[in-house]
């Protein structure tokens, strides 16, 4: 078998952005895979509920503040989020690196909240079914937030070095942000199912 | 009836029919058993003939003459016309034979369990690894416990309430009826009509633990009469004992734990965690299904259930020769 | 930065032999063992992912040796029911978990990036962690059992029986996590091909030119992404059962047993077909390589994968038929099964039309592709019968399903894996296979196989159930176990011979040059084995058969760096070329990273506080694997 040159892709870019981007196809798939999880975790939420005679099982209804600041600062952190993804894309350093810190600094208050919120489920975990499931959904949000956490964290480090200034950063900051969106918006279904279906 | 089984065996073994004997779902004795039996023949034969037809055109295939072809890209645009509509045509026998198949399926499940209005109702609950099997009455006081037999009128419907007491087990008699698998915390039904006289063996069907494999248990249909009467027998209080031996036995049986976890009804015994025995004389197993009820059979039992069944919920309980040869007279006694 | 990799030597700019050599340096795994750890060639991790997932079959066919020997004959007393049961669930857990889905994704480790023509799979070193990931659970299994803590609750572990109460002890803890291990190794395979396959097709690969075995692998991805999370779920809830005593499956406590069997099947199910749906990739390109034409019907094929991965979701009830669920779902369930016939029956259709209009070289790995037909479709049947409500109430749980199971398992997809390395062993060696041994090892396993697990369907029938580790003698049953033993015999005695012709071809079998089937696609375009750097120029693509459409030369694309490592990423539906990415370098970090991890979750077994100071160490490798290290490969 001979080679025979066909085409020339000399000109073509030395990385992909955006679609053009393999880590962002990766991103997405693994937002598949979690985003399955949840819906797993919530399709078994109203199966325990479907077979509880009584629901909320022996508790009241979660108790609304924490999860309500949670939430608020969720969906105030969308902004920046946003934002960051923007000024990324425009490979405006000085802006990503700021809005970096904002994003950190708003992964960790969430998690603040977050912390009361367990204490507001007004159950244990070891305490019935309702208590299990609820806590493991807290759970599994929880470690999401975690990690998206960590991610920003090393990010915004890596953002004040030498290695900040590159197209690779830029593009890995507007993933960072994109799976933020994800932490984001699959806490909105189990919002709805810790807090409002126990009320119906 | 050992030598039924055997002779059974044999016919098998000398290869005749390849699916009878007495659990098998091919050699029905019962109303819903005969209706599955029935369905699976029709599928069983349906497909069959699906597959020869599969390999009628394998065969041709594979091995007719055929012109070379030099160039692999050369197709032969009417012949692929052609075969699209033969494929087209087998997608479309493919979705006739399914339809059909999933329609027998309904109609024979709808069929099945069919009940009259007073029928028996017996609560059955798989536990680790033996068959609590308890008939229930109007009047609490008629009904009564026993193990691992099931005795039912032939020709009348019998409803079973399956329960799981501590895992998931299957109640499966397949000469009666299908399985039904009994589900801790949920409760199943399952009726079985059996239309002659004569001995079922059921087995856990699900995975239950280490002594899975051991969990039979025998359903065995008798005409009215003789049904009433073993109804009587089994509701009245255990036989007084009927010479020394035997009351040295009974005397055994209450002093040491036996009495901790069996019921004997009309002594002291009430344990829960092990099978009532008060007729436990008249059951033709013990052990669900592991031995023959014989004195011999019943001795060696107590004397060492771990051996015998290793890893069942029965500990060896340390008896002299005495107390044991006692022990087993009395409860083989209980009938 | 972007200026001197820019200027740096292109492949046009040197002659063949020196854009070899430059090639191979830049794509080279270094030897000795920190090269094996550090490698991230896609050929290598996925030669060494097939070989172990062989030798978790050795082990698995040894315990199904082992169960046959007890069952031979009644009451046996070679084995005792806890140690038979710990073999028999190490024997479902290694075959499902440890050699069928792994040794599926090896294959296309290894092949689809050749199949499409670039030189990486996407994500390397994530491929490097996943072997790792699967190695290191399967060792965890492994090592349980040898010292007696091996699970002992059944390849899908049924709560309560796997529950806190009445599984003391660490074996179903150890079942659970091996579970996490290998969902975890699957998943990030499976991200890996799709990517791969969305995006680094080579030039002109639009989707309806990409070989059947890349389709067949991109729907089995998306099965395993949607899948496997669902037991990631039930058994990260079994744990917590058993560990930190909540309730999910616990009825006293409003949990439920059910739900248990729902969240499994539900995954358990596709999982079926994520085994299968390669195998008919197999299949697909063997016939038509030796049928010498191209498939007939691609795009029936593809809708039918398609369909068949679609229909996966909508049947796991039909795993829990006697579990008393209402009559009507049940009826539903018995239709959305049977409906999988009907893709089924379509590929079984145009494999035999392409073999009917094409002109058979009866090589051993047709051979295979008949022996599977004809088994698979016994399977098949026996399937759509076990689908139907009534007649699975009698042989629910019974041997006749583990018959259903092993045809449509070993005939749909063992049969087609084994023609598959016969028909690849070339490539991925070389060198041929001997066609007298693998002629006589395949009149073994297949008559050998129809006689062992045939006769299964009449025990079934005799009321046998399956998880028995033994059976009292007046049952009606010894004379066919006894036969069944005897004739696995002569079934491993063929798996024995193909181990051997293996052996013997890698040292001593004919050398095979490039392309020695005379096939279309494109992994026959290079040398065999293919180099580090697969193809020395990108393959530009014009047609679904590359090979036979221009079979002298190979149109290629030039312009591409030799100083890192470069590959095309295309667009996703028709392949246009968009940038020259860069793949990763070696590393040993995802080799750590998969032991930070197995510490992690191996001590979650023994204490929830694992995750807490187990994450730090998994965080500090992770920033290890992902930090830039200033190479020509971060350039942009
Ligand atoms: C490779 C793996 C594989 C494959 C491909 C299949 C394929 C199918 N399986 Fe099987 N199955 C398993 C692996 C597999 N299965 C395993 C491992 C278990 C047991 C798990 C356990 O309990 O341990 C199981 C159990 C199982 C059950 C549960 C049984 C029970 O526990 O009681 C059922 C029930 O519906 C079922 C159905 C089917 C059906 C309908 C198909 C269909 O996809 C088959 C379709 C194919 C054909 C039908 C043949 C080709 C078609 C034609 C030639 C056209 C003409 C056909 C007709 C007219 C009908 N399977
Ligand atoms: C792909 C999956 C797969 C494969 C290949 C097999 C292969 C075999 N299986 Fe198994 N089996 C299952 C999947 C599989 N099985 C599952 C899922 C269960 C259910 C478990 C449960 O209930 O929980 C089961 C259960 C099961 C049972 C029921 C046990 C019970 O219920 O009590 C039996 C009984 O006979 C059995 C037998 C066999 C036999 C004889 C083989 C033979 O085919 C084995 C022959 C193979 C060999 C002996 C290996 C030799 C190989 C080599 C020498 C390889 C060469 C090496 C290199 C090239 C490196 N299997
Ligand atoms: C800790 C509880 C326990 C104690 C103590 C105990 N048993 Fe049992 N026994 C059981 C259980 C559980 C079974 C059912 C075993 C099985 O079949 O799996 C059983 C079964 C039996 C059976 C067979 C019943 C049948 O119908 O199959 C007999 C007979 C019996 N026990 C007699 C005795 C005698 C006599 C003693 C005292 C010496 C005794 N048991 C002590 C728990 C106990
Ligand atoms: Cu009870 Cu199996
Ligand atoms: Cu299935």
């Amino acid at each position: 078998m001979r080679d025979e040159i066909a085409a020339d892709l000399s000109t073509l870019p030395l990385h992909g952005s955006g679609t053009a981007s393999v880590t962002w196809w990766g991103t997405l798939a693994f937002i598949l895979i979690e985003g399955t999880g949840f819906a797993v975790g919530i399709g078994a939420y109203f199966y325990l509920a479907t077979v509880a005679p009584a629901w909320p099982m022996a508790a009241p209804p979660p108790d609304l503040l924490p999860g309500l600041i949670f939430t608020g600062l969720l969906l105030v952190s969308v902004v920046p989020n946003m934002m960051v993804a923007r000024w990324a894309e425009a490979r405006d350093l000085r802006k990503v690196r700021a809005g970096m810190v904002v994003m950190t600094l708003l992964g960790i208050a969430p998690l603040v909240a977050r912390v009361f919120e367990f204490r507001a489920m007004n159950v244990w975990w070891d305490t019935n079914a309702y208590g299990s499931i609820v806590w493991m959904l807290l759970g599994l949000h929880t470690t999401h937030v975690l990690t998206d956490l960590a991610d920003t964290v090393v990010l915004a480090a890596l953002m004040f070095t030498r290695h900040g200034d590159d197209l690779r950063r830029y593009g890995d900051v507007q993933d960072n942000a994109l799976y933020w969106n994800f932490v984001v918006v699959t806490w909105l279904p189990v919002y709805v199912c810790l807090y409002g279906v126990p009320r119906l | 009836m050992r030598r039924v089984q055997r002779a059974v065996a044999l016919a098998l073994a000398v290869g005749l029919a390849g699916c009878s004997g007495w659990q098998s779902a091919l050699d029905p004795h019962g109303t819903d058993a005969a209706r599955l039996a029935g369905l699976m023949w029709f599928v069983m034969a349906t497909c069959a003939a699906v597959w020869v037809l599969v390999v009628l055109t394998l065969a041709p295939a594979l091995w007719r003459r055929r012109a070379p072809r030099p160039d692999p890209l050369a197709l032969d645009a009417p012949r692929e016309r052609r075969m699209r509509a033969v494929i087209a045509g087998a997608v479309g026998a493919t979705v006739v034979v399914i339809s059909v198949f999933t329609l027998t399926s309904f109609v024979t499940t709808r069929g099945l369990g069919v009940t009259g209005s007073d029928e028996p109702t017996i609560r059955v609950r798989g536990r680790q690894w033996w068959w609590e099997v308890e008939y229930l009455d109007r009047d609490p006081a008629r009904a009564f416990k026993t193990a691992n037999e099931i005795h039912v009128p032939v020709g009348r419907p019998v409803r079973l309430r399956l329960e799981g007491d501590d895992v998931i087990h299957s109640f499966w008699v397949p000469s009666l009826a299908g399985k039904q698998d009994m589900i801790p915390g949920r409760t199943n039904e399952l009726v079985i009509r059996a239309e002659r006289p004569g001995l079922y063996r059921g087995q856990c069907a699900e995975f239950c633990g280490i002594q899975h494999a051991h969990m039979a248990f025998l359903v065995v249909a008798e005409d009215e009469v003789a049904y009433a009467r073993w109804l009587e027998i089994q509701r009245s209080d255990a036989a007084p004992p009927s010479g020394p031996e035997q009351e040295a036995g009974r005397a055994a049986f209450l002093s040491r734990q036996c009495a901790a976890c069996h019921t004997v009804r009309g002594t002291p015994a009430a344990g829960t965690t092990g099978p009532d025995l008060t007729h436990v004389g008249s059951r033709r197993t013990i052990g669900a299904g592991l031995l023959d009820t014989t004195r011999g059979a019943m001795a060696a039992w107590i004397a060492d259930p771990q051996t015998l069944k290793p890893g069942n919920n029965m500990p060896l309980v340390p008896l002299d020769a005495d107390a044991l040869r006692d022990i087993s007279a009395y409860l083989v006694g209980l009938e | 930065m972007t200026q001197d990799h820019d200027a740096g030597t292109r492949d046009h700019q040197v002659d063949r032999t020196m854009l070899e050599a430059r090639l191979a340096k830049t794509w080279r795994t270094d030897p000795g063992l920190w090269g094996a750890l550090a490698t991230v060639d896609h050929k290598i991790i996925g030669r060494r992912y097939i070989v172990t997932a062989f030798v978790f079959l050795a082990l698995g066919g040894v315990l199904a040796m082992l169960m046959r020997l007890q069952l031979a004959g009644p009451e046996a007393r070679i084995i005792g029911p806890d140690r038979y049961n710990q073999i028999f669930t190490m024997h479902g857990t290694t075959m499902m978990f440890l050699f069928a889905v792994p040794v599926m994704e090896a294959v296309a480790v290894y092949l689809v990036p050749l199949m499409i023509g670039t030189r990486n799979i996407a994500f390397p070193r994530l491929n490097a962690f996943s072997y790792w990931m699967f190695l290191f659970g399967g060792l965890l299994l492994w090592v349980a059992f040898a010292l007696d803590m091996g699970p002992d609750v059944g390849w899908f572990a049924y709560v309560p029986l796997s529950g806190p109460q009445f599984s003391a002890g660490k074996r179903a803890d150890i079942w659970a996590q091996m579970i996490t291990f290998t969902e975890v190794a699957a998943l990030a395979v499976a991200v890996e091909i799709v990517v791969t396959v969305f995006k680094q097709r080579a030039p002109g690969m639009s989707l309806d030119r990409v070989p059947l075995f890349v389709w067949a692998m991109l729907v089995t991805s998306f099965l395993v992404i949607i899948a496997m999370p669902a037991v990631m779920v039930a058994s990260t809830m079994l744990i917590l059962d058993r560990l930190v005593g909540t309730h999910f499956f616990n009825p006293a406590e409003g949990g439920d047993v059910l739900l248990w069997q729902h969240l499994f099947w539900f995954f358990g199910h596709p999982e079926v077909y994520i085994i299968f749906l390669p195998a008919v990739g197999m299949v697909s390109t063997m016939v038509a390589t030796f049928a010498r034409r191209p498939v007939f019907g691609y795009l029936a094929l593809v809708m039918a994968m398609v369909a068949t991965g679609i229909l996966a979701f909508g049947l796991w009830v039909h795993h829990m038929f006697v579990t008393g669920l209402p009559r009507l779902g049940e009826s539903f369930f018995t239709a959305s099964s049977m409906a999988i016939a009907v893709p089924a029956g379509i590929q079984i259709f145009c494999w035999i039309a392409t073999l009917w209009s094409g002109t058979p070289r009866f090589a051993t790995p047709l051979l295979w592709v008949v022996a599977f037909i004809v088994t698979f479709v016994i399977g098949g049947l026996t399937g759509v019968m076990v689908a139907s409500v009534p007649f699975d109430t009698q042989v629910h749980d019974t041997y006749f399903v583990v018959a259903h199971f092993h045809y449509v398992l070993i005939g749909g997809a063992v049969f087609p894996l084994l023609g598959a390395v016969t028909y690849w062993f070339p490539k991925f060696t070389g060198r041929m296979m001997s066609e007298r041994l693998g002629t006589w090892s395949f009149w073994l396993i297949v008559v050998g196989f129809n006689l062992t697990f045939f006769p299964m369907h009449i025990l079934g029938f005799q009321g046998m159930p399956r998880r028995i580790y033994t059976y009292q003698p007046d049952l009606p049953w010894h004379g066919l176990n006894l036969f069944v033993s005897l004739c696995a015999v002569m079934l491993v005695a063929g798996f024995v011979l193909f181990a051997v012709n293996v052996v013997r071809s890698l040292r001593c079998g004919v050398p095979a040059g490039d392309n020695p089937w005379d096939a279309p696609t494109l992994e026959w375009a290079t040398s065999s084995p293919p180099p580090p750097y697969n193809f020395a120029h990108i393959p530009v693509v014009g047609g679904s058969n590359p090979l036979w459409e221009s079979p002298e030369k190979l149109p290629v694309a030039s312009g591409l760096c030799l100083d890192r490592r470069e590959l095309i990423v295309s667009s996703v539906v028709e392949a246009q070329p968009e940038a020259r990415e860069s793949s990763p370098q070696n590393s040993v970090w995802p080799f750590f990273a998969a032991i930070a991890t197995s510490v992690m979750l191996i001590g979650s077994i023994f204490t929830p506080w694992a995750v807490v100071w187990g994450a730090v160490p998994v965080f500090v490798t992770l920033v290890g694997w992902f930090w830039p290290k200033g190479t020509p490969e971060d350039a942009a």
